[in-house]
């Protein structure tokens, strides 16, 4: 506690003294147990709710099983859960689901904050903005069980627009139990629930664009359209970049409570995930270390691509969820 | 994510600058029926949710559902509810587990993020490395599930607030903004004898208030929002929080298999009492999130997300 380290500059007049010699660890831990003694809570949670089971998912490697054996004495099987899951069809569907409605949000959901975002900074009035803003990102705050409900109230069996549609003597349809409209259905919560707070970047960096630019160039005569392709998208291009890559870095979470609520509702054939099939695989089922093999495998594919997108974010000068440093 | 200073935004001005052309009345119609639909689609299912809840049976029986046209107010589904164990247990539990899970989160995040702070001390690198890991590699659900039964937090609310008490992005704003602290100021605590614990209460925690509420905030909105955990680890319907509930009852229209039977005890829920349930689930958000926007002109949270 005693120990300061300042770095004052050197008085002037005299040469700038010899850089200190590194502390040892003897004098570091001296001075630095009260941070550890600081670290520990965090330490303790992290080791035992993220180290730890992280190092559990040798199960999946193991026959598992937790009343007679338990971890330490489970049979090694080695691979063969990882081979069994390649041939399990509801597998290979949470696969290709995960990826479909990755790549139909990126086309559906991904433009839809950066339009709210220019559509925002477009209102003249201040205050219009303002409200408009906090109006858009309010649902964000809901849980998914709320987005859900709301939902069923609105597009259910029983809902809203099932009742306009009775007393106009129409059929009504039950959006929130067709397995077919799915994707529809989770890309409408996606954006209601969230849209509104993803403009809030964009909105940010709308922000940091310099005046003066429009200025000119609406004095060289480019008119509203011109202005925003040439000024507005080019300077929201590397947050754009960014957020794009780190959506590809994060391709196989495509949100878990949403799915776990309404997979009952529409079947697993069109909302099985990897967090669902992990979910049902292995707890439902009691295949313990079955699941640990779908959730150790989306872990180990999940850490690849995001260190895959981390590198395509430095390349292109952008620094990532993580930097070198 | 590390720079996380709280500069002022230059907000667009209001109103158009002089070399601004007029808008077009077409672009201004089309601008003005794009904003309405947008608020109406927000606003618009949460006003004919909240008139349902506030509207008699025979009201909503007349409208065939969800009430649009206000017809006289009566807080008898809310009377209901409040009236009923299993409702009013359950927003007991979300609100204990909520401000519990808050205060231990932001109480294990402030001091961890603090002794992350200073590059250079004592086993600096391996430390901050355990928690940034966790950004790129998720563990998987059972391994988890496995942990916390072994730890025996099955059917515990401490199984709704250790998993997820520590948030590696909570505890990296907060590390940055503390870090964004000039050195002087500390060393010149230090220098007049003050410890570590000092530093961090005296100083830095007043310096950063609008940070820590942030931080204490969205723990806090978590915790309330939470489902799967519940579901995973409590089985004792009697410890159920409010999520659950509203699962079970609200989305699922199954009655409560709780052995206390109230209203919601064994027969079908009316739509007025789920709708209120509902409510009362959205009050905490609507409450927190308004303190979150006058925080965004200080530029805390953008600075946090955009570094």
């Amino acid at each position: 506690m005693g120990t300061v380290t300042t770095r004052r500059p050197a008085p002037s007049g005299t040469r700038p003294a010899p850089p200190p010699p590194r502390p040892t660890w003897r004098v570091k831990l001296r001075r630095d147990w009260p941070l550890l003694v600081m670290n520990l809570p965090m330490l303790l949670v992290v080791l035992a709710f993220w180290w730890l089971p992280a190092l559990g998912n040798v199960i999946a490697f193991q026959d598992y099983n937790p009343y007679t054996d338990g971890i330490l004495g489970s049979p090694v099987i080695g691979f063969t859960n990882f081979a069994l899951l390649f041939e399990d069809p509801q597998f290979l569907r949470a696969i290709t689901n995960t990826l479909s409605i990755t790549a139909f949000q990126l086309v559906f959901y991904f433009p839809l904050p950066i339009m709210l975002a220019l559509l925002l900074n477009s209102l003249a009035s201040a205050k219009l903005r303002a409200f408009v803003q906090g109006v858009v990102y309010m649902p964000f705050f809901f849980s998914w069980v709320l987005v859900v409900a709301i939902f069923q109230q609105m597009f259910g069996g029983a809902g809203l627009l099932a009742q306009i549609l009775r007393e106009n003597g129409r059929e009504a349809v039950d959006w929130m139990t067709n397995s077919d409209t799915f994707i529809l259905l989770i890309t409408s919560q996606t954006i209601w629930k969230d849209a509104g707070w993803g403009a809030i970047i964009f909105l940010a960096a709308l922000s940091t664009i310099d005046p003066n630019l429009y200025e000119a160039a609406a004095v060289d005569g480019a008119r509203r359209w011109r202005r925003m392709w040439h000024i507005t998208l080019p300077g929201l291009r590397p947050v754009i970049v960014l957020l794009l890559i780190l959506r590809l870095g994060d391709a196989l979470n495509v949100g878990f409570e949403q799915f776990m609520l309404q997979r009952s509702a529409v079947g697993s054939e069109a909302s099985e995930v990897f967090d669902t099939f992990v979910y049902w695989s292995g707890i439902r089922t009691g295949d313990l270390g079955y699941g640990a093999a779908a959730g150790l495998f989306k872990g180990l594919v999940g850490l690849l691509l995001i260190v895959a997108a981390n590198r395509v974010a430095h390349a292109f000068g952008e620094r990532g969820v993580y930097s070198k440093s | 994510m590390t720079a996380l200073t709280s500069r002022p935004r230059t907000r667009r001005p209001a109103g158009l600058a002089p070399w601004e052309e007029r808008p077009s009345p077409v672009g201004q119609v089309g601008k003005g029926t794009l904003v309405t639909i947008i608020v109406v689609a927000v606003l618009g299912p949460l006003y004919t949710i909240v008139l349902t809840s506030l509207s008699s049976t025979a009201t909503v029986t007349r409208a065939g559902g969800l009430v649009l046209m206000p017809d006289g107010i009566t807080f008898e589904a809310y009377r209901q509810i409040f009236s009923d164990t299993v409702v009013s247990h359950a927003v007991m539990v979300s609100t204990g587990v909520t401000v519990a899970g808050t205060l231990v989160s932001a109480g294990v995040s402030i001091l961890g993020a603090y002794s992350l702070s200073r590059p250079g001390s004592f086993l600096h690198r391996p430390l901050l490395f355990c928690v940034l890991l966790m950004f790129v590699f998720i563990p998987g659900i059972i391994p988890v599930y496995l942990m916390v039964s072994g730890l025996g937090l099955k059917d515990s609310y401490w199984s709704l607030i250790l998993p997820t008490a520590v948030s590696a992005f909570n505890v990296v704003v907060l590390r940055s903004f503390f870090m964004s602290i000039p050195g002087e100021i500390l060393d010149s605590a230090r220098i007049d004898g003050a410890g570590e614990f000092r530093i961090l209460f005296r100083i830095v925690l007043p310096m950063s208030k609008a940070v820590t509420a942030v931080v204490a905030m969205f723990y806090a909105v978590g915790y309330w929002n939470a489902w799967f955990n519940a579901m995973l680890y409590i089985d004792d319907t009697r410890k159920w929080p409010l999520a659950l509930i509203l699962r079970q009852y609200v989305v699922d229209s199954n009655p409560l298999p709780a052995a206390t039977a109230g209203v919601t005890g064994d027969a079908p829920p009316t739509l007025a009492i789920k709708m209120a349930i509902v409510v009362v689930a959205v009050i905490p958000a609507l409450i927190i999130y308004p303190f979150v926007q006058r925080h965004f002109t200080k530029g805390v949270i953008v600075g946090a997300v955009k570094g």
